[in-house]
């Protein structure tokens, strides 16, 4: 695409060889949009430093081409697009649009244009302080925020836009830029869900990377594989797991000479978070823990020495996880084992890490009651919760989700846990959840999510389609009596088989959710969301 | 048992007590001698020269046992090895031959043999209901041919109106008792009737697949129906839609009606049951079978179809229920104890599990009650109609009298 429109720029000025060389450094310019400030400037530095080996031609464009830069950033930043994440065709359109103008232009004194360019930024970094971006589409690539009071629609996040060719070579240059490997589709995708990806777990994204990785820090790599072999699952354990691994990144760390740690440690971040989405896309917890990592360290005062600043880094992360997982938990157990009565039949769903503990507290604090474990194909996740149970000594009974409405006129109370809770009262949870909510709702038997309040984010969804994850969709083949029917779906052209992770509950399914700073309606997200704006 | 020796031993059995239920007592055995000698079963009367009559009995019998050995063994509950179609066919073939082949002089009896293996047939399979649904039919048309042979009409006896209820009491105790000549034969042919619509009950249902089924729609549905299979086929020759098949785990029975629905070129996607709400959002119309039609237009179905009409009523996508007459059965679901039917639980929790495996109660139920509410369309071998509907085909299909067998 940059090519194309390289190619457009060079037809309006009438090719030259300089405006060949022109193309070349648009395309430069194209993927240096992606860069932050600091990056744009060093990459200004250090081509100030190669200038005696460049041709002197060169430098005229490259003027034109900073200039282009500073004269697209302003009207790319009115245009409510935070910097940070631009779709492939707007700053080549940008540009293509700016380079004509920028070409009749005269090429501003450099002094003005630098004096210009680091007024801007400095206003911006200024305003950016301050604000808090909003939701999960920023932790993909950049943590900047944007200038304006009121958060301007989002754009768009890479992982639900894999049926447009313009984002898939956007994000294949990104990634090839960070020399994170990218992860191809796997089989054949229902149409419903061509803007979604489809990983096999049978070709891991490792596979192309090179041992001993340069670029990519070894325990993000383990964790990547962690996370695509499904080895790690649940968000809480995978936030957890994610942390961790930042603090040993932290702990390998070093700052380069004439960097700053505050800069210089995010920029790090971000192609081992684009490994990881790539390994599986990140999820809403994940997505705030790493906004809140970036945040944390672009705070650190630059006087600060590096091993000040690591060992704070280090507290900060250790103080997340104990403030928002496990005292979050013990508060969600302390107000949920009220809603616990003796004799009691509680019904669950899959494997909640949260529920699985308030129910192990509530036994130890002597309340009597019995478990139902829900569980359903192909994860099979209930099982495992289905042994936590049993071994703390609490009554268990288990089912198929199609056996619901058989066991569910015994039920007293419902407990589901959450992935996430969308800024519309939606909750976002794994796949079957709203089928129970429903049922239930039948049933006239109360349903209550409990949720940590790091999970929820500023996304709005409506049903399950529009943002979702295709797990691998071998896993829905099962051999019964010898027979396996599903063997060779591949070769069955009008055959698909689909494998959905999430889905979304409607608010008016649940009954109240238990947070740890209370017990809510669902309608009261944004409520939550906007006072933990205004504390931070 | 062979001729000679079979009708020896036929008569010497009728003196002591044999577990085998074809014994007959020395009554019936001079019943059935004098019955012989008659005009009207000469067939008896040549094959008692040959004594192959005896043969016929014994040969009877031991259909009867094989048949119900079948039922008892194919109710695993791993899908029917058999169809409902197939059972409903042999149980009115094996009725037939009762018919034909059993001692009977008048109505009543004949009502009586085939009550008694009714009930027989019921006890060995209680969730197969097409057993019982055909034996209703057959005392149903036993009923009809005796009312026409009479000379009275069918609407007066049929009637239950009030004024005849108080009139007439006790209505048609011992009115079967009465003997006609030709009311076997009729008899065997009403059956043969029944037995033709019984084979054409699926074709029926598809051909109505046109008027129901649209271009580019998407299809819902759960399990695997051979009615539903056909419906779908039969629609796919002219109509391009997409199905969604809901696999129905633990059995699975999706995965082969999706691999059978894509052989014939049809869109399929399989999908596991917790996606059935998520993805009913697009769905335009929900298509099911049924294992049985109850008395007040609910169904019992297998199980996940509960789930799966709520989730319908709720986005209100019409849910449509595929199921010939002969699934039709005058019972009401308020039974708890004979609704549900379960398997080995082994089907959802291993014994790879071992360690968790006695703590734990783990319930595997084959079906669903699904309240009429939820249901918009019957579609029937003669056509479609409101569950509200469901008690009057019944009064045309069984006598109130043959709802307790």
């Amino acid at each position: 695409m940059a090519d194309s429109d390289g190619r457009q720029v060079v037809s309006i000025n009438h090719s030259t060889e300089e405006d060949v060389k022109l193309q070349e450094v648009v395309q430069a310019k194209c993927e240096g949009k992606e860069l932050t400030k600091e990056e744009k400037q060093r990459l200004r530095k250090e081509k100030k430093q190669h200038k005696k080996n460049k041709k002197d031609d060169r430098g005229p464009p490259e003027k034109e081409k900073e200039k282009e830069k500073a004269s697209v950033l302003a009207p790319s930043k009115p245009a409510t697009q935070s910097p940070a994440h631009k779709a492939a065709p707007v700053p080549v359109n940008a540009s293509a649009s700016e380079s004509p103008v920028a070409a009749e232009k005269p090429a501003k004194s450099k002094a003005e244009q630098r004096a210009e360019r680091r007024a801007r930024q400095d206003t911006e970094r200024a305003s950016k302080q301050g604000k808090k971006e909003g939701g999960q589409q920023s932790a993909s690539s950049k943590p900047k925020a944007t200038p304006n009071e009121l958060q301007p629609v989002k754009r768009l996040p890479e992982h639900i836009q894999v049926d447009d060719p313009a984002a898939l070579k956007k994000l294949a240059k990104k990634l090839e830029r960070q020399q994170v490997p990218l992860r191809s589709d796997y089989g054949y995708k229902v149409s419903l869900f061509s803007h979604l990806h489809q990983y096999s777990r049978k070709n891991p994204p490792t596979q192309q990377i090179s041992i001993p990785a340069t670029v990519i820090h070894p325990s993000i790599v383990r964790l990547g594989l962690q996370y695509s072999q499904g080895i790690i699952a649940g968000s809480n354990a995978r936030s957890v797991a994610l942390l961790h691994a930042f603090k040993q990144v932290i702990q390998d760390y070093s700052t380069p000479p004439n960097e700053e740690l505050s800069r210089d440690l995010v920029n790090k971040l971000s192609p081992y978070i684009s490994f990881l989405s790539q390994c599986r896309p990140l999820s809403a917890s994940m997505g705030n823990a790493i906004k809140y990592i970036k945040k944390e360290i672009s705070n650190i005062p630059s006087q600060c020495k590096e091993e000040e600043a690591k060992r704070r880094l280090q507290e900060c992360i250790d103080s997340y996880i104990n403030e928002k997982i496990i005292l979050a938990s013990e508060a969600i157990s302390k107000y949920a084992i009220e809603k616990i009565s003796d004799g009691d039949v509680i019904l669950v769903y899959g494997c909640s890490s949260l529920v699985n503990h308030i129910l192990c507290e509530a036994f130890e604090k002597q309340r009597k009651f019995r478990v139902i474990v829900v569980d359903s194909r192909p994860r099979l996740e209930g099982r495992e919760a289905l042994r936590r149970l049993v071994k703390k000594g609490i009554r268990c009974t288990y089912v198929l989700i199609s056996a619901l409405s058989y066991i569910l006129p015994e039920v007293s109370k419902v407990f589901l846990g959450a992935h996430a809770l969308l800024a519309n009262g939606y909750v976002m949870s794994r796949v079957g959840t709203s089928q129970i909510a429903l049922v239930a709702k039948a049933y006239n038997v109360p349903v209550l999510v409990c949720c940590e309040t790091y999970k929820f984010c500023e996304r709005v969804q409506t049903d399950s389609f529009e943002s979702n994850e295709l797990d691998d969709p071998d896993d829905l083949i099962v051999t019964r009596n010898g027979k396996t029917h599903l063997e060779n779906w591949q070769t069955v052209k009008s055959l698909g088989l689909l494998n959905l992770v999430y889905d979304v509950t409607p608010p008016d399914f649940v009954d109240l959710v238990i947070t740890d700073l209370g017990m809510i309606p669902c309608t009261s997200v944004p409520v939550v969301l906007r006072v933990k704006n205004v504390d931070q | 048992m062979d001729g000679w020796w079979g009708c020896y031993n036929t008569v010497l059995i009728a003196d002591k007590q044999q577990k085998k239920s074809r014994i007959h007592d020395p009554g019936e055995v001079s019943v059935w001698f004098r019955k012989c000698s008659s005009v009207q079963n000469q067939r008896f009367t040549e094959t008692l020269v040959k004594m192959p009559g005896a043969d016929k009995e014994t040969d009877l019998s031991e259909r009867i046992e094989s048949f119900l050995s079948e039922l008892k063994r194919c109710g695993s509950g791993a899908g029917s090895l058999r169809g409902s179609a197939e059972t409903a066919r042999e149980t009115t073939a094996l009725l037939r031959r009762i018919t034909a082949q059993a001692r009977w002089s008048n109505a009543g009896d004949l009502m009586e043999i085939i009550r008694k293996e009714g009930r027989r047939m019921t006890a060995a399979q209680p969730s197969e209901t097409t057993v019982g649904n055909m034996v209703r039919r057959v005392l149903k048309i036993i009923r009809e041919e005796y009312a026409r042979s009479r000379g009275s009409t069918e609407e007066a006896d049929q009637q239950e109106s009030l004024h005849k209820l108080l009139t007439s009491g006790g209505s048609s105790e011992d009115n079967f008792r009465q003997h006609f000549a030709h009311l076997k034969a009729n008899i065997i042919e009403a059956i043969n009737e029944l037995l033709t619509e019984l084979e054409g009950t699926t074709d029926n249902i598809s051909m109505q697949a046109l008027e129901h089924i649209h271009s580019n729609e998407v299809i819902m549905t759960i399990g695997r129906s051979r009615t539903v299979e056909a419906f779908l086929k039969d629609a796919a020759r002219k109509r391009k839609f997409h199905v969604m098949v809901a696999e129905c785990a633990p059995f699975c029975q999706g995965h082969e009606m999706a691999t059978s629905l894509s052989k014939e070129d049809i869109e399929t996607t399989v999908i596991p049951d917790a996606a059935i709400f998520a993805v009913m959002s697009r769905v335009n119309k929900v298509i099911i079978g049924t294992q049985t039609v109850l008395a007040n237009g609910g169904l019992r179905a297998v199980n996940g179809t509960h789930t799966l009409a709520l989730a319908a009523k709720h986005h209100s996508t019409p849910l449509i229920v595929c199921a010939p007459m002969f699934k039709l059965s005058p019972q009401f679901p308020n039974e708890e104890d004979t609704f549900h039917k379960f398997v080995s639980p082994h089907e959802v929790l291993p014994f790879t599990e071992g360690e968790i495996l006695s703590k734990v109660n783990a319930h595997c139920p084959l079906f669903d009650y699904v309240p009429p509410e939820l249901i918009t369309l019957f579609i029937s071998n003669i056509g479609g109609n409101a569950p509200s509907y469901i008690y009057r085909l019944m009064s045309e299909l069984y006598h109130p009298e043959d709802h307790e067998l």
